[in-house]
């Protein structure tokens, strides 16, 4: 199915920002804004939802701190029961625990961090050598760039959708045709 | 949009607009190195080289080419795996601590003291691998499954806890560092003309978009990452503090060391920041974004935590005599009196004396001064390292044991080694990456820029809301 996009261009952040409310309130939906740095506060306009990866964060580090648990359990209250090292209570995990905390505590923000970031680079399709997919390479400069499909805005023309774009102070308008 | 009193200075001077940040921060990459970055990258890599040499002489002959003896069995090694540690301390804390607290004035220096934790964190733990003697078992350290029956690493011990510490603090300061850099790389790989460095920073970029979910992810990872960081800081140099507290040295055997060492890290990591970053901005002309109040904020904090380590040392020998405990007490008269006297005294100077002097402003806000003055601390810092380590141990408990410490010509080549591997890792950082982090230096350019703060900024919406603001 092939599908016409249209990309305006502006050159200001709230002017961005206005441009995507002055289009959603007219019933218009904004499939994507591209821009050289985060725009606060345009989320809510053009309806993306609060990320979850801070939730991640936390079930990864609950994952380590478990494992972390598991292991020195194992390696010092199991396979090594009994053997005094240092005066400390090796017959017991609760007793002893004080001097796994570093290690627990530890493992947990290695596991949280790393298992983070790796999400957030599956979820934004972030790999190495991954193509750029921005459509102008101004948008990492001083450029931001409104996208608008127009099968998700069936109530509208192409034509009709033009021009309520250009009424938002843009500075250059886009058509391009996709697959 | 977020603002900013009109009385705060403002932290991006001169008339900025968006382009300008991109076009200021990339020039260095892509115009021609000057002849000074070939001049000081060879005089670095023969350091370097003279450092790898050093040490491979050491693994083929043994850690007896070293100047310890039966006695003082802990000195330059560890001396310098601290001191490199410590100054590994001011990246982390800049990006992660001062981003909870919303310092936008990090935003000139985080970048880069990000990459000096790395390089120096890199060089930090060298020197435990070599002390081990033989390199090629230095993953012997983790606790992984093995042929020798239930041989584990002991998780009571705080070396392992130590090895944990480094390589998770290295390893999540990376990942911070580079998930700051991808937008950036992505900025100069849409704007860079040579073919092998629009595929290389688009290698580098991992195919950014920077569209508004990315941007939305990109924050919530840019601050739970902090919110990570910022025990991990803490907890790293009080771990590397326990090496020794743990112990039942007298002078080692301390309940003050986790702060007192942590206080001391920051202090010597915003002094190596100083010395880098003074050089940077200047060569680089990166003025606007790295001006004096950015210094003397940096210098607030030397004098902060230089004074925190001031009273440590105060109160490490009030308690030594107050204990009443006689070896404890001879042990820090010792350090003062005794033969190390010279290396006592160098660090109380260096390191208690000198950033006093920041309490003035013109000291404080004198770019020359605080060049000299952030040498001075880091030369303190690595005193107060061999103060802790060998004066501590060079008089044992029985006085036939007793001894002195004299470097070899390998510990001395070892650690002029790590120097010129860290700067020759810095000047290639310098070259090749965005020394300012170009994406978030624009988000604080309406709310920080001089221009707007004096109401004729950049860009249609801006200009009119103002005018009808007034």
């Amino acid at each position: 199915m092939t599908d016409k996009v249209i990309y305006a261009m502006y050159d200001d952040d709230d002017v961005t920002k206005e441009a995507c409310q002055s289009l959603v309130d007219n019933g218009v939906h904004v499939a994507d804004v591209f821009s050289p740095f985060p725009i606060h506060g345009i989320d809510p306009i053009i309806g993306i939802k609060h990320t979850r990866l801070g939730i991640a964060a936390f079930m990864y580090g609950i994952t380590g701190l478990l494992l972390a648990i598991i292991a020195t359990r194992y390696f010092m209250v199991s396979d090594w029961h009994g053997i005094n090292i240092g005066g400390k209570p090796n017959f017991s995990y609760l007793e002893n625990i004080p001097s796994f905390v570093p290690i627990l505590f530890e493992f947990t923000v290695l596991c949280a961090a790393h298992g983070m970031a790796l999400t957030y680079f599956l979820r934004n399709k972030t790999l190495p050598g991954m193509p750029a997919r921005n459509p102008d390479p101004r948008t990492t400069d001083d450029r931001f760039v409104v996208e608008v499909r127009l099968a998700e805005n069936s109530n509208f023309s192409l034509d009709q959708l033009n021009d309520m774009i250009k009424e938002t102070g843009i500075v250059e308008i886009d058509e391009k045709t996709i697959k | 949009m977020h603002k900013e009193s009109d009385i705060r200075i403002p932290l991006i001077l001169g008339d900025k607009n968006y382009k300008d940040i991109t076009d200021d921060v990339i020039r260095p990459i892509e115009s021609k190195a000057p002849k000074g970055w070939y001049i000081l990258i060879s005089i670095f890599g023969i350091f370097a080289l003279w450092g790898v040499g050093c040490i491979v002489y050491l693994l083929g002959t043994g850690v007896g080419v070293w100047g310890l003896n039966k006695t003082v069995e802990w000195a330059w090694d560890i001396t310098n795996f601290v001191w490199w540690v410590g100054i590994g301390h001011a990246g982390t804390l800049i990006s992660a601590v001062l981003l909870l607290f919303r310092q936008k004035w990090r935003m000139a220096i985080n970048r880069a003291s990000e990459a000096m934790t790395i390089f120096a964190v890199m060089m930090a733990g060298l020197f435990p691998l070599i002390h081990m003697g033989r390199l090629w078992v230095g993953y012997w350290v983790f606790p992984l499954p093995n042929q020798f029956g239930s041989m584990w690493v002991n998780v009571n011990s705080p070396l392992f806890w130590d090895v944990f510490a480094i390589s998770t603090y290295f390893s999540v300061g990376m990942v911070f560092w580079y998930i700051g850099l991808i937008p950036d790389f992505a900025t100069i790989r849409d704007r860079v003309t040579k073919p092998l460095a629009k595929r290389a920073y688009g290698i580098l970029s991992f195919g950014w978009t920077g569209n508004a979910k990315a941007w939305n992810r990109f924050e919530i990872v840019s601050l739970v990452l902090a919110g990570l960081a910022t025990p991990l800081v803490f907890s790293v140099h009080s771990i590397v503090s326990f090496d020794f507290a743990t112990s039942v040295i007298p002078g080692w055997h301390t309940t003050i060391f986790p702060p007192y060492f942590v206080s001391g890290a920051v202090f010597s990591g915003f002094a190596m920041v100083q010395t880098l970053m003074l050089v940077l901005r200047k060569a680089f002309k990166l003025e606007a974004y790295l001006h004096t109040k950015h210094i003397e904020y940096m210098n607030i904090i030397i004098l902060t935590t230089g004074s925190i380590v001031g009273v440590a040392y105060i109160t490490e020998l009030f308690i030594s005599w107050y204990s009443g405990v006689e070896y404890e007490a001879y042990a820090f008269l010792n350090r003062a009196t005794g033969p190390y006297w010279w290396s006592y005294a160098a660090m109380m100077t260096c390191n208690v004396v000198s950033p006093q002097l920041m309490w003035s402003k013109k000291l404080r806000t004198n770019l020359t001064f605080t060049f000299i003055l952030a040498a001075v601390v880091n030369v303190g810092m690595w005193f107060e390292r061999f103060v802790i380590i060998v004066t501590s141990i060079h008089r044992d408990y029985v006085p036939s044991a007793w001894s002195y410490f004299h470097p070899t010509w390998v510990d001395i080549g070892i650690y002029v080694g790590t120097l010129g591997i860290f700067f020759v890792l810095y000047l290639l950082f310098a070259r090749y990456f965005p020394v300012l982090p170009i994406a978030e230096l624009k988000t604080i350019l309406k709310s920080s820029g001089e221009n707007y703060k004096k109401g004729f900024g950049h860009g249609e919406g801006y200009y009119d809301s103002h005018i009808e603001k007034h």
